[in-house]
């Protein structure tokens, strides 16, 4: 078990129990984190589970943007920055314990 | 002012993605009022689109599609009911009548009754091995099937049949594709897209007949599936057949309360129907779109059905606008992503961009000189692009809609 945080747009955080194997993405949504909406099921068409990556130390063990995943990202609601990923291509391990991430505060 | 709904009962009938969204976004503004969530499904709402890619696959599991999970719902004061099948509107009485006959009262009541798979009507049809897949009940046993069977036929060219296809193909099955129509997905995708998936599925070992039709199943001495047998007197043998041969929207509810319905249930751009206390949202809908003034659309998305649900919720808590978010669909097969922007039309101008021998094209559709659709082969920015380029004409345009006939004006003539 790895614990996540999520930081939600009023400022609130949230720890959640990940399992290895599902995606952010999975693990906010099981949980009902509010903000990540995730409409088509992390089939990267939808970008409606950005989050900004908060944890600078673990940048480097997130696997890297894939293509699709880099034009997606200049097309999220509200604008992308250095730590933007699609939470739903961040597969859950034991070397992400500890990962923050923030939601933004509009998905559509 | 005070927010709408401090005392308004909302009943919604359909948990699924609309009726699911319907609800959270509800909440998310503000809506304060009593919300009731009915599905005839059993468990948590789920996200039907993996059914047919990543979990048959087994790529996720069924825990990753649910949409919220049961808690969320008692936290946000949502009734949600799933097992809780609706069989009766009394529009007079204002409430909804249960299976168990169990009457709930709304104020305003949103059905978001989705559609069920078109049954196929052959011989032997009920037969063991003869399947559909629309449920995560249904694909639960799909893919316990693919494990023990060999060939399978697939009745039906569209998404779901295409993808289905190349799921099986990829799990190692023998894969016998039969469509009516001269070509696949052609209701919604232009000539150039179709042969090219199609050229795809060929490559991967797929076998395509098109201008095919069924007949009849044929079943071996233990009343098991052998065989498809066509109109053209050929066998296509197979221990699996997957039926994917459209849909009926559920309309039945709509039409015994003497609603608007037209195959979908006819809402305003408001997403109202005849009786201003009623509004359907999703699959089941039926409503002109500003950007297709000539013709009414019922779409068969995740897009149509979550931002008309977005929009329905704006709409309860005050906002005045009209429904005319831009439809985009996707569909993904093998490493193949197919995406469409807008709607193609049956009469619009096709033109191909790019060259689909390098694996990514577009094919844009235009109607007098303006796009009315783009469709994408591995090209999500073009996609992105050209969703955005709708969205701004729509805003450059809004006076669209008052040209557009309201469709559940009484005018209109209902289907006897
Ligand atoms: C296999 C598959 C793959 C798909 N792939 C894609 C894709 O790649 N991209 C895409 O955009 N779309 C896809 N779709 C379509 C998408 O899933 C639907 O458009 C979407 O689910 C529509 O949402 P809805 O709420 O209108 O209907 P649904 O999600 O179908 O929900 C309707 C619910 O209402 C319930 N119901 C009906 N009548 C009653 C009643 N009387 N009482 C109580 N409950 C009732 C139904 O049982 C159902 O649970 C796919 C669909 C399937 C089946």
């Amino acid at each position: 078990m790895t614990v996540i945080t999520f930081i939600t747009p009023d400022g609130m955080s949230r720890d959640v129990e990940a399992e290895t194997g599902m995606s952010v993405m999975q693990v906010a949504k099981r949980a009902g984190i509010d903000g990540i909406i995730a409409e088509c099921g992390g089939e990267m068409v939808c970008a409606t589970c950005h989050v900004f990556v908060r944890s600078e130390e673990l940048l480097d063990r997130l696997p890297p943007r894939s293509a699709i995943e880099e034009d997606m990202l200049d097309f999220t609601s509200e604008p992308r920055r250095s730590g933007s990923r699609l939470s739903c291509q961040i597969p859950i391990s034991d070397r992400l314990a500890g990962l923050v991430v923030e939601i933004p505060g509009t998905q559509v | 002012m005070e927010k709408p709904g401090l005392t308004e009962r909302i009943v919604i009938v359909g948990a699924g993605q609309a009726g699911c969204q319907l609800a959270v976004s509800l909440r998310e503004m503000g809506f304060a009022g009593a919300i009731t969530l009915l599905g005839d499904e059993a468990g948590p709402p789920y996200q039907r689109p993996p059914l047919s890619k990543a979990f048959l696959k087994g790529s996720i599991g069924s825990d990753a599609l649910c949409i919220k999970p049961e808690a969320y719902f008692s936290e946000r004061s949502i009734t949600f009911r799933p097992a809780s099948l609706v069989e009766k509107i009394d529009r007079r009485a204002k409430n909804v009548v249960l299976t168990t006959g169990e009457a709930i009262s709304y104020d305003r009541l949103v059905l978001a009754t989705g559609v069920r798979n078109r049954m196929i009507s052959i011989p032997n049809a009920d037969a063991p091995g003869i399947v559909y897949l629309r449920t995560l009940g249904e694909a639960d046993a799909l893919k316990a099937e693919m494990m023990s069977r060999r060939r399978v036929v697939v009745i039906g060219a569209g998404f779901i049949g295409m993808e289905f296809a190349a799921v099986a193909r990829q799990a190692g099955l023998e894969v016998i594709v039969v469509e009516q129509a001269d070509r696949s997905m052609s209701r919604a995708v232009s000539k150039q897209m179709s042969s090219y998936v199609e050229a795809r599925h060929r490559s991967e070992g797929v076998r395509l007949e098109f201008n095919a039709a069924a007949d009849a199943f044929k079943l071996d001495a233990f009343g098991r599936l052998e065989a498809l047998r066509l109109k053209d007197g050929r066998d296509i043998e197979a221990e699996l057949a997957l039926i994917a041969i459209g849909v009926i929207p559920n309309v039945e509810l709509a039409e015994t309360a003497r609603l608007q319905v037209r195959n979908g249930i006819l809402v305003d751009d408001s997403l109202t129907t005849s009786d201003p206390a009623i509004h359907a949202i999703g699959d089941c809908a039926r409503y002109m779109h500003p950007l297709y003034p000539e013709r009414s659309i019922r779409l068969e998305s995740v897009q149509n059905a979550a931002d008309q649900a977005r929009f329905l919720a704006g709409a309860i808590m005050g906002e005045v606008a009209r429904y005319d978010s831009v439809p985009w669909f996707w569909s993904d097969q093998y490493d193949l992503k197919l995406q469409i922007a807008g709607l193609c039309g049956p009469t619009d101008t096709a033109e191909l961009a790019g060259n689909p021998a390098s694996g990514s094209f577009s094919v844009r559709h235009s109607a007098d000189g303006r796009m009315t659709a783009l469709e994408t082969m591995n090209q999500a920015r073009e996609h992105m692009l050209a969703r955005n380029e709708l969205k701004r004409f729509l805003a450059a345009n809004a006076d669209l809609a008052g040209k557009a006939p309201v469709i559940a004006d009484t005018s209109i003539h209902i289907k006897a």
